[in-house]
């Protein structure tokens, strides 16, 4: 909210200054956006008369005005403004005055014409956003008096940020009333005359239960002015919120709105027929509306109807059809009260995110409509005359709200805080935040006060009372908390040792958007489902990632199109798969490994990194997670090459995938070097082996290497397995140590050399045995795998 | 032959090898040097066979002069070897230096994303003082987000909110403070959590991304007041950021899950206020909402931006840039 700080300083008196009463509101949770001067960085401007007008002689546009500044001879000024005319007061720049943004008025010619000074728009004085023309004054504006005089321009637009609880702050009422309480200084509300009843005129309000208007209160006036002008005063007040002058009626609900915080609109009583009916809307009621949008209404929008038709959306923003205009004689003001309840998402929905709307949605004083229009007939008659009815209310009573005093113990108001507040500070401060409060033996009675929707427990009161005391008179402590050893055990694997060592490893963390391009995702994995969003920010993050490699490809794409060749990625995170229209959120673990084997280097080959280079660091992840066991067995993925593929098992569950990318997927992202890429379950890498200890064997070991040509289809895995289930007890391990097709080999054939380490634990071993455990082993491989000695 | 005759062949020979023992090139042909005077059949050896002919009185006298030759020999030889082999060495040496400023072979290390490293610090100071790790699901559904944390349906802070839905049940978490709720439901007090993640918000332009970190924070124990809670918070922010003179101011404001609350900000060197958390007590609401008897115990949560946070601290200017995964951006925090 925005708003005039002299405005807030005449309803209480203040003996701070601004900067402090800035600080103050900030400090008191009304937190200041903007704060700016009243009136733009100008001088020699003061108030003038055009005494008589003529077209200029060369220019369709121009015309020449005789300027009266009060010195007595009128200045010649050649004007552009299609609102000049004769008789009108407005600001007038003197030559030698000096304008926003350091422009200064000097005596010119126009087109020929000669001109001594400039008649000045509102927004070239930066006292409004924009102007349609020249700012026209009051009639009796005191010539040659400064403007800034003139419109007191001495004083600050604050803009406050309010929070959603703190609808009873939009208003000059509300902003005085925490000053008054930071401050301990009295309210003072200007006075005002009540209006007496002069007619007997009242309008028929019906309400139904079942819509949002908890009260509808009015009041007729009749025979105003309609030729009457809005008073320089209040337009001015007006201009400092941000609200611009439109007719006095208008005007003036504005005006209290501002004021008090009570929404109010005037409708031209003439067109409106028979009654008000407050009701909900018919699905598809139609309602042209004051910015002339027709809008198509739902059956859960309360309206203010006539007998034959919608006239306003209750709280939003009233009808066109029954709007004040300037012809109108009879009005019918409106205060009333809907909940916020009833009004929260139609702003939104009706694209009419009014200053109305803003204060029903959080809560508008439900004590006020009675006199807010009394204080609106008030202001009305006496710009426009005319003759005021009885002030008529109609409530419902099924939306009544129910206050009830509570207490605030002194004892939890310090064990709460941490501190000790005055007793008498604490009253002082409920009571003038208009809380009515009073002492008891162990602390206070509280009853929360009409404009507040946030006050019903004792912890609302002690966060009253911490803010406008200061959260920076409050000391800073230290807990005392019961001391306790957490739970991890040294079997955990913390998260951070695995992006650890991937970092170790030459990888650099990647952080991906969590939503992807369906179409994208879908070269992935065509059979994976993906979760949509209903509102997403734009398609290409349109639907949940279920693999991280969209993410991390993505990003090999971007950073290639940037010159970088040599891309070593990682990324932990969520993907979330649907499982039989179940959603499995499973943090997984994902890399990919694009260009060199090692970084360009003066000694080493360019050799690009291969399936075998992702699978060490894959395999030194998995090592890092000893407290299960990991083997890979050949996998097929729609996303990776199906002769470099596999999928990583943990025990008999797959829990991950390694491979190259398939070609085709590659063709398809145009991605200009094949990359590797993994994926593990994160789950499945959170224990490592707690350690114990085996004896260590005295005797030597010796090492066997074993030369067998099989079938090239035998993998690694089966070898291995055929070698241990053949060997004797003193087989320590087994190493591949070479593996060789081409010249030599007959073809579909592969040769493989075996390193056997053997060693026993109670004796040397002795060329004897050292033959038979090799012989066993190499018939093993002969009859199970058709193996034959390499001679 | 006689003694003056066996000395002017000891002279003459010792002279003969010193010249040679100093023209040797090699320790070979040092050793040959050796084994011609020395060994076996060496010309000092045959010498000292000579001996015999002498007259004995001659004998001893010969015998000494040539003993003495032979010791000359064997230390020049010695002395010869010595300086062969440092030589031998220092050519080895030479031949084998190398340029030490050419770089190592093999990888270097890559980094941390410079969330992760925040929030890695982060939990590390917090992990000092007794919090755990927590954690939490991002698609989330109503309940954890908004109607547990007192923010039930048609509640304006939900404006705040620009929320991601899927469906209506389900959206995507738009704070970490639903690991609060899930948390407390099953663990009783007393609590001391931190939930690092990511959150989610419909809301995209320069000082926005749909997607950004926070680290929840909450502590459920019996009287933990609000002084606790300022306290505790600016202690860690003063530990974050490496100074004890980063000014801290706690600003009232508004979370329903919390009272009183506060926006912290932060004013390093004089500069503008520059907020980095929200705060609060937990609210009785939400005390509720798990079956904790607030009147037993209290506690304060906060939430920090992580962005937020990491922007202060390494000084990036654009938000957008933690998700550009650009290399040259990102190996900058290595």
């Amino acid at each position: 909210m925005k708003f005039s700080e002299s405005w807030v300083r005449e309803w209480v008196d203040l003996g701070v200054s601004s900067e402090e009463l800035s600080e103050q509101l900030t400090m008191l949770g009304l937190e200041v956006d903007d704060y700016a001067s009243a009136g733009g960085d100008f001088s020699g401007v003061v108030v003038g008369k055009i005494e008589s007008i003529e077209q200029h002689p060369d220019a369709d546009r121009l015309r020449v005005c005789q300027v009266n500044d009060g010195t007595g001879s009128n200045h010649n000024v050649v004007c552009g403004a299609p609102n000049a005319r004769a008789g009108i007061c407005v600001p007038f720049a003197r030559v030698g005055a000096s304008l926003p943004g350091g422009f200064k008025i000097k005596s010119s010619k126009l087109r020929g014409v000669k001109s001594d000074g400039m008649l000045c728009s509102a927004a070239e004085l930066q006292l409004a956003e924009d102007a349609d023309g020249l700012y026209e004054l009051p009639a009796d504006a005191p010539l040659g008096q400064t403007l800034s005089d003139y419109l007191s321009l001495d004083d600050h637009l604050i803009e406050i940020d309010l929070t959603p609880n703190r609808g009873d702050c939009l208003s000059i009422r509300g902003v005085a009333r925490e000053l008054s309480a930071r401050n301990n200084a009295p309210m003072q509300p200007p006075a005002f005359d009540q209006v007496a009843q002069q007619l007997d005129d009242t309008f028929p309000v019906d309400i139904d239960a079942d819509s949002c208007c908890a009260s509808y209160a009015g009041r007729i006036i009749r025979g105003i002015d309609a030729t009457a002008t809005t008073p320089l005063w209040m337009t001015e007040k007006l201009r400092r919120c941000g609200l611009r002058s439109i007719s006095p009626s208008v005007d003036v609900t504005n005006f209290v709105m501002m004021e008090l915080g009570q929404p109010m609109h005037a409708f031209d009583m003439d067109k409106l027929e028979q009654g008000i009916h407050v009701r909900l809307a018919t699905a598809g009621e139609k309602l042209t509306l004051l910015d002339e949008r027709e809008v198509t209404l739902d059956d859960d929008t309360t309206v203010i109807a006539d007998k034959s038709r919608a006239v306003a959306i209750a709280g939003i923003m009233g009808g066109n059809a029954t709007g004040v205009t300037s012809d109108t004689n009879n009005v019918l003001l409106e205060a009333a009260l809907f909940t916020p309840l009833g009004i929260a998402g139609k702003p939104r929905r009706y694209n009419a995110y009014t200053d109305s709307a803003q204060r029903f949605e959080r809560g508008v004083d439900s004590n006020l409509q009675l006199h807010a229009i009394e204080r609106a007939t008030a202001l009305l008659t006496d710009i426009v005359g005319g003759q005021a009815g009885p002030v008529f209310e109609v409530r419902n009573k099924t939306l009544d709200r129910q206050f009830s005093e509570f207490k605030l113990r002194r004892s939890r108001l310090t064990n709460f805080l941490g501190t000790t507040v005055a007793d008498q500070r604490v009253t002082e401060i409920l009571q003038r935040l208009g809380i009515d409060t009073r002492e008891v033996e162990d602390g206070w009675m509280a009853t929360a006060p009409s404009w507040r929707y946030d006050i019903a427990i004792e912890e609302d009161l002690i966060e009253e009372i911490a803010r406008v005391h200061g959260f920076d008179q409050m000391p800073r402590t230290n807990p005392r908390f019961t001391p306790e050893i957490g739970a991890a055990s040294e079997a955990d694997m913390p998260r951070f040792r695995i992006q650890q060592l991937l970092v170790d490893r030459g990888y650099q963390e990647a952080v991906c958007y969590s939503f992807v391009d369906a179409e994208k995702q879908i070269h992935f994995d065509p059979d994976a489902q993906a979760l949509a969003l209903a509102n997403p920010i734009s398609s290409d993050m349109g639907v949940m990632r279920n693999t991280l490699w969209v993410g991390l490809c993505e990003t090999l794409q971007s950073n290639l199109n940037r010159q970088q060749s040599d891309i070593r990625l990682f990324e932990c995170g969520l993907k979330f798969v649907m499982q039989d229209d179940d959603l499995i959120q499973k943090p997984v673990l994902a890399g990919l490994v694009s260009g060199l084997r090692s970084p360009d280097h003066w000694s080493a080959s360019p050799d690009a990194a291969d399936f075998y280079d992702v699978k060490a660091d894959v395999e030194t992840v998995l090592e890092a997670a000893n407290g299960r066991t990991f083997h890979f067995e050949p996998g097929a993925h729609p996303a990776l090459h199906p002769g470099m593929c596999a999928q990583i098992m943990s025990a008999d569950t797959a829990v991950g995938w390694l491979g190259a990318m398939h070609p085709k997927l590659q063709k398809t992202l145009d991605l200009s070097q094949l990359p590797i890429m993994f994926e593990i379950e994160l789950e499945q890498l959170d224990s490592t082996k707690i350690p114990a200890f085996m004896d260590i064997s005295k005797f030597p070991s010796v090492r066997r290497d074993l030369s067998v040509t099989l079938n090239q289809e035998v993998s690694y895995a089966t070898i291995e397995a055929c070698v241990k289930s053949h060997a004797p007890a003193s087989l320590r391990s087994v190493r591949i140590v070479d593996v060789y097709t081409g010249s030599g080999i007959t073809d579909g054939s592969k040769s493989v050399a075996l390193g056997l380490i053997l060693q026993d634990f109670s004796r040397t071993l002795d060329d004897i045995e050292i033959d038979s455990a090799v012989s066993l082993i190499l018939n093993g491989l002969q009859s199970d795998l058709g193996a034959t000695l390499r001679t | 032959m006689n003694d003056m005759q066996n000395e002017t062949q000891l002279e003459q020979l010792i002279a003969r090898a010193t010249e040679v023992i100093e023209a040797s090139q090699d320790l070979k042909s040092l050793d040959a040097v050796r084994v011609e005077f020395l060994g076996k059949k060496g010309e000092l050896t045959q010498l000292l066979k000579t001996l015999g002919q002498l007259p004995v009185e001659q004998k001893k006298e010969a015998g000494q002069r040539i003993n003495e030759g032979k010791r000359s020999l064997q230390q020049q030889i010695e002395q010869k070897r010595q300086a062969l082999e440092t030589e031998a060495l220092d050519q080895r040496l030479r031949s084998e230096a190398i340029d030490v400023t050419l770089p190592g072979r093999g990888r270097h290390t890559g980094g941390f994303h410079p969330v992760t490293r925040t929030i890695m610090r982060i939990n590390s100071l917090f992990s000092d003082l007794g919090f755990s790790i927590s954690e939490g699901p991002e698609v989330e559904n109503d309940y954890y987000n908004f109607e547990a944390l007192n923010i039930p349906a048609h509640h304006p802070a939900r404006a705040m909110h620009d929320t991601f839905y899927f469906d209506a049940g389900r959206l995507l978490r738009t704070h970490t403070s639903s690991v609060q709720i899930r948390y407390m439901e099953k663990n009783p007090p007393p609590i001391r959590i931190i939930a690092p993640g990511r959150v989610y918000r419909c809301d995209s332009d320069m000082t926005h991304t749909p997607m950004f970190h926070q680290v929840e924070g909450l502590l459920v124990d019996k009287d933990i007041a609000f002084s606790d809670l300022m306290g505790h918070l600016e202690m860690f922010l003063q530990r974050f950021f490496d100074q004890d003179d980063v000014e801290i101011r706690f600003r009232p404001s508004y979370f329903p899950f919390t009272e009183p609350s506060a926006e912290v900000d932060i004013r390093i060197g004089g500069g503008k206020w520059l907020e980095v958390l929200g705060s609060g007590m937990v609210h009785p609401e939400v005390f509720r909402s798990v079956g904790i008897d607030h009147q037993e115990y209290s506690g304060y949560a906060f939430g920090m931006g992580v962005e937020r946070l990491a922007m202060l601290r390494y000084g990036v200017d654009d938000l957008r840039m933690f998700f550009d995964n650009d290399l040259r951006f990102l190996s900058q925090f290595n």
